[in-house]
Parts: C-alpha cells; structure tokens; sequence
C-alpha cells in the first residue's frame, strides 16, 4: 500500500466557488493509503509546491494526488516538484476537479461529490502506480518548413541564422505566397514585393536552406526529434540544374489560355509558365494539363527553343526521404468561395471582384499594369463601392463565425491608394464595424476618412444589381442615417474572408496535429503556448493558426523559429516511459497488436520462454519503446489481456472505475 | 406516373390558365395530374406563429392523402408550394407541430411528413428531363423571355430547396427547353410586394415598377411567373416598361403545340 498525500487546491475561486473544498479533504482523508490531506488557494504557487515538497518528505509520502485543474495545464509542474522532493515523478495523479467539475456545475452540493469522486479515482490509481524512468532519444538536427510565404521563409531564415540545416517545402513553382501577389502593405503603404523579394532571395541564398518549391509533403512518420518525412518533388519537366531561366520557352509556348493563379485568373498564362517575373526559383514548370504535347504529342515549341536543353518531358515525380528534428507548419490561407453570395453578383458581373483581384489589378505587374479599370469594358470607373465583412462574422453556416482580421485594414489602403492616384474617384465603404487595433492602424483608417475623403456607411448591403448601362446599383443601408441607400457604382469590391488554405486537413492528420472546426490548426494554448502545437515538435507560423496581417505574421514566424531551435539545440529528448509492454508469458503472437498500432512500434520476435517451468520457443510482441506514443491502442485490441500500458495499465483503469462506483 | 395533385383556390378562379395548361401539358409529357379530393385552402400565407396549428391542418390532410395513395404530391401555384412545403418540413423535423398536428387529425397512421412535395417545375426538371422536353417541344418559342422567381420559390432555401435563392436557373433553363431565350435580370428573385398590394399600394407599385424596368432594360419581351399573386401585382405595373406576364404553363402549352397562340 502507498502512503497517499492529496492535495485540493481553490485556485482562487475557479474551483473553491463551486466545491466545498473542505469537504472535500475530509472525505478522501478516509481512504485507504491516504495518510496526508490539505487545501490550499494556489497549489501550484512555489507556496503551494512547497506544502507538497514539505509533506512529501515530513510524512515518507510515496504517491501523491493534485485535485486541480487539468492535466494538460499543470501536470508537468507537479510532476517536477514531486520530483524534487525525491518522489518519482510518474507517481503523481491530477484528479481534475476545475474543467471536469467546478467549470461545469452550478450546484455546490453535486459539484462537491463529483469533485470527490474524481479524486478517490486518482486515488486508486496512484496506489497502484510504480516509478517510472523515461527513456532517451536522439535529436535531429534539422528542421522542415512546410509552406514557403513570408511565414515559412521568415521562419526559415531565423532557424537557419542560428546554425541549423532548414528544408523548405512549397507546393506552387515559387515561394513568395499570398504577399507576393499584393501591390502594397498597411500601414506604411511600402511596396509588397520591395521588402518580400529580398526576403526571398535571401532564403534561397543562404547556405543552411533548402528550398523543395512545386513539392508536397507525402508522408510523415516518427515522433519529436526524429521524424521521417517523404517529400514529393512534383515532375517539374524541367531540369533544374540546365535550365537559366531566360524565358524563352514562355513565351514561345502556344498553349496560352490557362487562367493564371498568380493573377487570381484575371489573365492567362502559358503552359510553361514561372508564377510572377520574380519567382524563385527562376525555372518554369510545364502544367501538364494545360501543354499541347502531352496532351496531343505533338508540339514540343519549348524543347525546341531552349537553348541549354532543360526541357524533360519524361521527368516523373520524386520522393525525398529527410530526417528532422522539428516541423513547422506554415500553409497559410486563401479567400473563400465568393459564388456562394450571389447577392453580390460576382458571378454575374465581371466589375465585381475580391478583394484580392483588386490587389492584383493596382500592381505595376497585374494583368491591367496597375491601372484601375473594369474588367468588363476596361473603363475608367468613377465610383467605387467596398463591401466589408463577406463570409466573416456570419452566423448561418455559409460563411465563417470569426472576423478575418485584416479586411478593414486593407479596405482602408485600397480607398486611401485609390482616392491618392485618382482624385476623381469617390469611394464608398459598407462597413459592420471597423476595427484597427494594432500600432498606427487607427491613425491610418482615419487619413483615409479625414484626409483622403472616403465615405464610410455603416451598414450592410442588401443586393448588387447589375444594370442595363453596365453599372452596378447597391443598394444597402446606412444604420446610422436610419435609411435605404441606392448607390449607383461602377466596380465593387468584395472583402472576402480568409480561410485556411485547403491542403492544411491532410497536412495536419499527416502529423497528428489537431485542427479546430474552421481548418485552423490548434495550439497548444491559446495564451501561453501559441505557436505551438500540441503534438511534441509541431510548431505554427502564419495564418496556418488563425487570421494574421504580415507583422503578426512575421512575428509569429520568428516565435515559432525560437521554440524549434530550443528543441534543435538539444542532443537528447527524455521519451515518455508511458508506452506499451506485452507480457510474453500471456501473448500468443496472434499479431492483432501490431496491426492496429498507427506507429508501427510493434514487432515479433521468436524466442524461448520459460512459462512456469516449462520452457518452449514462441512468437511474441515486442514494443520499440521509442516509437511507442503510448496511444493503448494495442492494449484494447489483445485478445489474450497480454498487452498493457505502463502508467495506464489495465489494473489501474479498472482501479478507477470502481472507485467512481463505489 | 401518377402524381397526387393540388391546385390551390387561385387555380380555380383567377388563374385557370395555370391550372388547365399544366394538366394538359402533364398529359402531352406523359405523366398525369390526379387532382386530391376535397382538398382545402392552404392559407395562402404559412404561419409564422409556432403556436399556431389550425391554420396548418390543410396542408397535413394533403400531404396525408398523397401518403396514402403513394404518391408524391406536386403543386404549380407558388404560394401552396411555400405553404405545403414548409408545412411538411415542421411535420418531419418540429416534433411539437408533429404531435399536435396528429393529435388533432386523428389519422389511422400518424403522419411524419413521409410525401415528397414537388414543384412542377421541380417535376419538369428532375423527373422528366428538360432535355426530354426539349425533344417534345414542336413551336419553339424564339423569344426573349425573363423568368420571374419572386420570394416564395426560392426562399427559406433551407427548406425549399428549390435553387440557388440569390443566382436561380431552374426557370432559364425551362424557357431554353421551350426554345426561348433567357435573359438575365438582378431582380428577377425580388418580392413583388406580396399582399402589401392590398394597403401600401404605392409600396408595392414601386416594387413591380423596379421588376420591370430590370427586366425590360436587359431586353426581355415578356415575364413568366409560377405565381398568381405576382401575376397579380406585375400587371398591376404603371411603369412605361411595362411587359406582359405569363403563367409558365401557358408558354409551355404553346411550345408544346397545345395552344394557339398567347
């Protein structure tokens, strides 16, 4: 038998308005093994370690029990204090009595005894525990960016700057991301590409990275500090090493009617094609649904033209293996679907466009050089009108629950930018709210009120009607006014909310990431742990985590860096030793075990066992405890109960289970 | 195929082109209309009130009657479709409507909203064929033809689930089977005022008016409806474009052969 401290902490009121926490010591005092009970207001203040610390070692405790908060809160702290006090530190139990009680009930009384059952749970169990060593295992030092825009490549830079090799992992033909298709940035209005293109470059040259572009990652295996990941390098039908990138192919290429994604498909682009004129790499990739000779056979302009013989249509795809130590997830966003708000006429009206396509449209190397025009008639339009807050803030399922973040503030840079180079334009804002929080974003909404004249309704709108002379009438409504408003406008702009960009569910189930109801991928809390994931090794950069302009982004990415370089200086990681053990004396070999468990950490082994006496050559499980992540699969699936995990064992679990019955 | 059939009140007194064409043409597009006996009144507006039930009990003994025949129950008046559609929506998933409905009607087997309720158009569409009834039209119509949804069509899409309430196609589509020429206009999905016609007569004059210059300004020559109520308030219109109104199943009979002439 043990001898049980436990120990019930109020944190603050969270729990002790709820639970009679004196009660609640009284009643677990008369369990069996509980030789030491107290409350206290914070157990997890160095005041409260120091009540465990003393009663450990004042009354020969050997397991003690925390009623607190949960385990994914405070676990650690308490194990560490246990073990400072020279208990070991697996023999600590949390019975969460604040999300799993107190947060959830109103009535003392029935919080109270659920809170005391709970700890009576823990209770059994610890008596059952026995000291457990973790493992070690090794680190690689190398770390994978998946996502290569101004997240993964500022990630990169920095993981790279404190001395470690970084792959970079990007699915389109260039870095460069969704900032490289901006014309310019809030709220200093400089230049996207004049501060991301260096960038870029500077990735590219630096001598610790490796930039994997038109690639996609295949497949991930391993745990933290040792993963193994297969990289798809997409046939690219051009040979890297050859090719200049003189551009000559591009521009002989017939095939020219793809709908350019670098320009959101207000142009087209040929079947050979480098996303933007500053693509890194600066070497094409042939789209094989789109070009004429894989499609027909015929043709073959490009290998004709090229110079230094890069073109090779027989290239197929290849799979990189690469060790790393640490992966950072950085896919980034895209805007949603507008079709699915007809109200706006999108689909019917070419003079109806997102937010983006505008971004597109006002950039020098847009499909329209940078003049604003309508892409219906390519007219000069005279009146503007933006339509905030598309798809964000709804509350029907067809858009997204949250603000987007960043709309009001590049709504505000598009009326400033369009009110500063054409005066003669008036633009309208429909807005719900504005909001700017972040340094000088407020001062540079109101320039764009006070200084540049754009008139901001609040309001929504109701419909945009195309009309029989090629305008657009809006009709909305201005709250303040109290009115219905019919503008008459030439172009509308839509501020389309921004969601993840669509690769991130297979990415993230790839790595056992968890992913919220939105694709936003979750960290590991929302205050104190926010770049990281929480699966070990995982970390987040960029809107990958939620809706972020580029400062937040950048800083972010520099955060996440700082926690992967933590644990890229490390040689050794300590391994949880709650893994699985199969008892040879029990298994029959049936391989049951091995077949469900997702990380492969099961094998068989033929070998002599001495079974009480009898001594006979068997196939039993054996458990790579390096690999095992302790998930319990295998135990659940034994058919012969040979299977058990240390720290959950069977014996224990059912321990619990009947105390809460008791 | 059989279907059970309601016509609605309107069907039988001011919108009998409605009602006698779409039992005609049924015939012609080889299936057939078997009115319901002793159907009543739909209400013509669906309550709003959730306690209120009487008012949905005529609606219930169609969908019943149609359950019990194995049939589904197709309407053509836009309004019943609204009513009875939405009606048979509370009975499969309001379990307090349910309840008291059955309660009330006493039925030999509880009614849970077991009969598919379909549009004529919805009809035309997925169980005949546009394209089928491309093959059977002999006077191809040729002519520019807005299609006017109005509200009760499309709308609470949810429940409805007719089409896309905000960018329709079903009724473009219907007039290129009859060989006209869709056109497009933004308000083709707009409310034509509804019963608002009756006290705010300048309100509603000014809605039917922006019905009509949309549509006459994006070349259409005539508007087709499925609802006797926008029949009602589209030619009510004083606007200088004012455009003539059909009843969908009156050009269908023409494209079909089965009229002379609009």
């Amino acid at each position: 038998m043990q001898r049980v401290g436990v120990f019930v902490c109020h944190c603050g009121s969270n729990i002790a308005a709820t639970v009679d926490v004196k009660k609640v010591v009284e009643m677990v005092s008369l369990e069996p093994g509980v030789v030491h009970a107290e409350d206290y207001q914070y157990m997890c203040s160095e005041a409260g370690q120091a009540r465990i610390d003393a009663a450990i070692k004042e009354k020969g405790l050997t397991g003690i029990v925390v009623c607190s908060c949960s385990p994914r809160m405070h676990e650690a702290t308490f194990r560490k204090a246990a073990e400072r006090a020279g208990l070991n530190p697996y023999m600590v139990e949390i019975a969460n009595i604040r999300e799993h009680c107190s947060w959830i009930h109103k009535d003392m009384e029935e919080a109270t005894k659920k809170a005391v059952v709970l700890a009576r749970a823990a209770i059994a169990k610890v008596n059952l525990n026995a000291p457990l060593q973790p493992g070690e295992s090794l680190v690689t030092k190398r770390a994978l960016v998946i996502g290569g825009g101004i997240a993964g490549i500022q990630t990169a830079i920095d993981i790279a700057d404190a001395g470690y090799e970084v792959d970079i992992v990007e699915k389109t033909p260039s870095i460069g991301g969704r900032m490289s298709q901006l014309d310019k940035t809030f709220p200093t209005l400089d230049c996207s590409a004049c501060i991301l293109t260096p960038k870029m470059v500077e990735a590219a040259a630096h001598e610790k990275i490796t930039i994997y572009t038109y690639s996609e990652v295949d497949k991930v295996t391993g745990f933290v500090g040792d993963f193994t990941v297969d990289i798809r390098k997409k046939a690219r039908s051009i040979d890297m090493n050859k090719c200049t990138g003189c551009g000559v192919c591009q521009e002989k290429c017939p095939s020219k009617k793809t709908p350019s994604e670098f320009n959101r498909g207000l142009n087209t682009r040929s079947a050979i094609y480098t996303p933007f004129a500053q693509a890194i790499p600066n070497v094409p990739v042939i789209d094989r649904d789109a070009c004429i000779k894989f499609k027909t056979g015929k043709c073959g302009i490009c290998e004709k033209v090229c110079q230094a013989g890069a073109i090779d249509y027989e290239q197929k795809d290849e799979i990189v293996t690469q060790k790393y130590g640490a992966i950072v997830v950085a896919t980034g966003f895209d805007v949603i679907k507008v079709d699915q708000y007809e109200e706006y006429a999108y689909s019917q009206s070419k003079d109806v466009i997102t937010s983006l396509e505008l971004e597109r449209i006002m950039n020098a190397a847009g499909p329209t050089k940078g003049h604003l025009e309508r892409l219906s008639d390519g007219k000069h339009p005279k009146e503007m009108v933006f339509i905030q807050c598309v798809g964000s803030r709804c509350s029907d399922d067809k858009g997204k629950s949250y603000c987007s973040k960043i709309c009001c503030m590049y709504t505000a840079k598009h009326a400033m930018l369009i009110r500063d180079k054409y005066p003669d334009v008036n633009v309208t804002v429909f807005y719900i709210d504005v909001r700017t929080p972040g340094k000088n974003f407020d001062e540079f909404y109101r320039r764009a009120v006070e200084d540049y004249g754009v008139n901001y309704i609040k309001g929504q709108v109701g419909k945009v009607a195309p009309q029989p002379d090629g305008s657009l009438l809006v009709q909305g409504v201005d709250l303040i006014d109290n009115k219905q408003i019919l503008k008459k406008a030439d172009m509308v702009v839509l501020a389309a909310a921004i969601e993840p960009e669509k690769d991130v569910r297979r990415i993230a189930t790839m790595l056992t990431a968890s992913i919220d109801t939105n694709n936003f991928l979750t960290e590991s809390h929302a205050k104190l742990r926010p770049v990281e994931s929480p699966t070990a090794g995982v970390f987040l950069s960029g809107v990958c985590q939620g809706p972020k302009d580029i400062p937040e982004t950048v800083a972010q990415a520099g955060a996440a860096a700082v926690k992967a370089i933590g644990l890229l200086a490390k040689d050794k990681l300590l391994t949880n030793p709650c893994t699985a053990k199969a008892d040879e004396l029990m298994c029959n070999g049936c391989s049951t075990c091995a077949n469900v468990c997702p990380y492969g950490a099961i094998t068989y082994e033929t070998k002599e066992i001495n079974d009480h006496g009898i001594r006979e050559t068997r196939r039993v499980a054996s458990v790579n405890n390096a690999l095992c992540q302790g998930c319990g699969a295998c135990t659940v699936a034994c058919p012969s109960g040979a299977m058990d995990l240390q720290g959950f064992s069977n014996r224990q679990i059912l321990a619990e289970v009947d105390a809460i019955c008791r | 195929m059989v279907y059970s059939y309601y016509p609605g009140c309107t069907l039988k007194t001011k919108a009998k082109d409605l009602d006698r064409y779409a039992k005609e043409c049924a015939k012609a597009l080889g299936f057939e209309l078997e009115e319901i006996e002793n159907w009543q009144c739909c209400g013509g507006v669906y309550p709003l009130g959730t306690d209120e039930i009487a008012s949905k009990l005529s609606s219930v003994r169609a969908l019943n009657e149609a359950k019990v025949k194995g049939q589904d129950l197709v309407t053509v008046c836009s309004a019943c479709h609204h009513v009875i559609k939405r009606t048979n929506d509370d009975m499969k998933n309001v379990e307090d409507i349910r309840t008291r409905a059955n309660n009330y009607m006493e039925l030999e087997e509880p009614y849970a909203g077991e009969t598919t309720v379909l549009h004529y158009l919805e009809v035309l569409r997925d169980r005949v064929g546009f394209d089928v009834l491309k093959e059977k039209v002999v006077k191809p119509l040729g002519r520019k033809i807005g299609a006017y949804y109005g509200c009760l069509l499309l709308r609470p899409s949810k429940i409805v689930q007719f089409d896309n309430p905000e960018n329709p196609t079903i009724i473009e589509d219907f007039i290129k089977a009859i060989g006209g020429e869709p056109v497009i206009y933004p308000y083709r999905n707009e409310c034509c005022g509804g019963y608002v016609s009756l006290k705010e007569k300048e309100m509603a004059g000014k809605m039917v008016d922006r019905i009509m210059d949309s549509a006459a300004g994006m070349g259409a020559e005539e508007l087709i409806t499925a609802c006797p109520l926008c029949m009602y308030n589209l030619n009510k219109s004083e606007s200088a474009n004012k455009l003539p109104v059909y009843y969908f199943t009156e050009l269908l009979a023409e494209a079909l052969g089965l009229k002379e002439e609009v």
